[in-house]
């Protein structure tokens, strides 16, 4: 085993030293590679400048020229738009919403997680493959019925609570996650746990999460942006603008300004600067659980 | 990490009769898990197949007890030509994104791959877009792709290519959407990226020995080896595909003259516009059935190009 490492170790080298191009073809490879990577993030990058600097822009300006820089710097689109919709709301709103599914569905999705990955029960099996495959059910199957329930039988229309309690339970992504997580934990800590006499609970509590922390924070970043960007649910649900999402008010106000695109700029800047600061803050963790849900379980 | 082994020693030395402590596990099992059970039963199982019973019936909202009315639901399905052409559209759409973002992605982690200086950059800015997905880029979109002023149209008059009427003519609306939906290829590209850091580099450096170049070791080593991720992309994207609503309902609002009346966004107006609950079931089971057929039929096909590293013995897999 070691042999053929080291064997292999030296034909790298090798071919690493003799293999390769000319310098030249090597230069040629390198200034391809990094023109098409600014080329590429540059288009990508470009329509959220255009968003702010559009958003700071006065509407004469927008309609007028074609110029990317304000001229003059004007806040009225901000103004503008503060205050023709009840914005405080909605940000309270979608807070609330976030923020506490966030904080359930850590809870709920690490306890079944637990279950799925550190004990030995019965039904263990089913039940995790049913939990992956509620994920390939249209949502709005399940949505519909559960429209009907929240709304008819427990007169819950226009409340954040139909959106909150199916997620807080515990969603199959963030359990899939957790659990290949859980999985990569070596199964001694547990075991010797057991000898001092621990219970399932307190391996859960004292051992699994501590340890489990980065992978608890990637679950609650994608609750949290995944709710902040939540449509479909609150569209159905939320009806009067004091009991509104960011998202679903942002909707109207491409219905109520159709011609006022300083205000609906403004405001789609405010909408996504929450998400983009904590997204540039947290992107190692980001990225690492998306990664994750790539590598087969 | 051996379950046998590990189940013999966790067995607790205090307990009493092996059937008791069997049950004992179980209940514990059931009882970490009961969030996800109790949450599955009620909002999953149940829902699930009261919207199956749903669909036979011609719940409106008012009456207590629904109608059954049998297969009624189905058969104004296929008359429905609003819902052939959302069908329509929403398997043009598929067509198009999903190879699109796959190859597109696939593409963009091959350059990020190669150890490229200031790689966090750029990863960062291919995978912004998808973080923030929603209402608000949407709405961003409206803009970049007005016909008079919008960013696309004013880089391509840069260019000198004359201006398209992206979202008010029926003929590009669509491809407008699919442009869109370019732009959010920020997961399958992250991974893509962490399974390229997983293929063994002694592959590419016996390639080299043979004289592989830079192309034929992607063609010949990198894409076999990525297969399993390709699949797991394909499949994803094909789901997510056939629900595509929010850029459809945002941006051009199913128009103009329905040329992006998408599946769901017809739902949507049956079922939550309407209020016709059990022909907003039906068609939510059709489309259930469909991406479940398409699943399916992509697993089957699977094991016709997916090569997995460690077959398991006696299956007959495309081995090189």
């Amino acid at each position: 085993m070691a042999t053929t490492t080291e064997a292999s170790y030296a034909v790298s080298q090798l071919v690493r030293i003799h293999g390769r191009g000319t310098v030249a073809r090597r230069r040629v490879g390198r200034v391809f590679v990094y023109g098409t990577l600014i080329v590429f993030s540059t288009v990508f990058a470009m329509p959220f400048l255009w968003m702010v600097l559009a958003s700071l822009k006065t509407q004469k300006q927008i309609l007028s020229s074609f110029d990317v820089i304000p001229d003059p710097w004007s806040a009225e689109g901000y103004i503008r738009g503060w205050t023709s919709l009840p914005v405080d709301k909605f940000i309270m709103n979608s807070l609330i919403y976030s923020v506490s599914v966030l904080l359930v569905v850590i809870f709920t999705s690490s306890l079944t997680a637990f279950a799925f990955s550190r004990l030995q029960w019965t039904g263990r099996n089913l039940w995790f493959i049913l939990a992956l495959s509620t994920m390939m059910v249209p949502p709005q199957v399940l949505l519909l019925p559960q429209f009907i329930f929240f709304t008819r039988i427990l007169n819950w229309s226009n409340t954040l609570l139909p959106l909150i309690l199916p997620l807080a339970l515990g969603h199959p992504f963030y359990i899939f996650l957790l659990r290949q997580f859980f999985l990569s934990l070596p199964m001694e800590l547990d075991e010797a746990a057991r000898i001092d006499g621990a219970s399932s609970w307190g391996i859960y509590w004292r051992i699994i999460l501590p340890l489990a922390k980065p992978a608890l924070a990637t679950v609650g970043l994608f609750a949290f942006i995944f709710t902040w960007n939540d449509f479909f649910g609150p569209l159905i649900y939320l009806h009067s603008l004091d009991r509104m999402t960011f998202a679903v008010g942002l909707q109207l106000f491409r219905g109520q300004f159709t011609t006022d695109f300083a205000a609906l700029m403004a405001m789609s800047t405010l909408s996504l600067a929450p998400i983009m600061i904590i997204f540039f803050f947290t992107q190692k963790t980001f990225i690492q659980g998306i990664a994750l849900t790539g590598i087969k379980g | 990490m051996n379950p046998m082994a590990q189940s013999a020693l966790s067995e607790p030395i205090r307990t009493r009769s092996p059937r008791r402590r069997a049950f004992m596990r179980n209940l514990e099992g059931y009882l970490f898990a009961a969030p996800f059970v109790i949450g599955f039963v009620w909002f999953a199982l149940g829902p699930f197949a009261a919207s199956l019973y749903l669909s036979f019936t011609n719940y409106q909202m008012k009456a207590a007890i629904p109608d059954f009315i049998g297969l009624q639901n189905f058969q104004d399905m296929a008359s429905d030509s609003d819902l052939r052409r959302s069908m329509f559209n929403t398997i043009y759409y598929t067509v198009f994104h999903v190879p699109g973002s796959i190859i597109l992605a696939f593409a963009i982690a091959l350059l990020l791959n190669r150890k490229v200086r200031g790689m966090a950059f750029y990863r960062t800015m291919f995978f912004l877009p998808s973080v923030v997905a929603g209402v608000a880029t949407a709405i961003l979109w409206l803009f970049l792709l007005d016909t008079n002023w919008g960013l696309v149209n004013t880089a391509l008059d840069l260019v000198g290519i004359p201006p398209a009427p992206w979202l008010t003519s029926s003929r590009w609306a669509m491809p407008s959407l699919i442009m869109m939906s370019f732009w959010r290829l920020g997961a399958p590209m992250i991974i893509f990226l962490a399974a390229l850091q997983g293929v063994p580099e002694q592959l590419y450096d016996a390639a080299e020995i043979d004289g592989a170049g830079r192309w034929a070791k992607v063609r010949h080593i990198t894409i076999p080896q990525l297969t399993p991720t390709f699949f797991l992309l394909i499949v994803l994207n094909v789901i997510g595909s056939f629900q595509v609503f929010t850029d459809a309902f945002i941006v051009t609002n199913g128009g103009p003259a329905g040329a992006t009346l998408v599946y769901l966004l017809h739902l949507y107006r049956k079922a939550f516009r309407s209020f016709h609950m059990g022909y907003g079931a039906a068609m939510g089971w059709f489309l259930f059935l469909i991406v479940l057929s398409l699943t399916m039929l992509q697993l089957w096909f699977s094991r016709r190009w997916v090569y997995y590293e460690a077959a398991m013995p006696g299956e007959k897999t495309a081995k090189r």
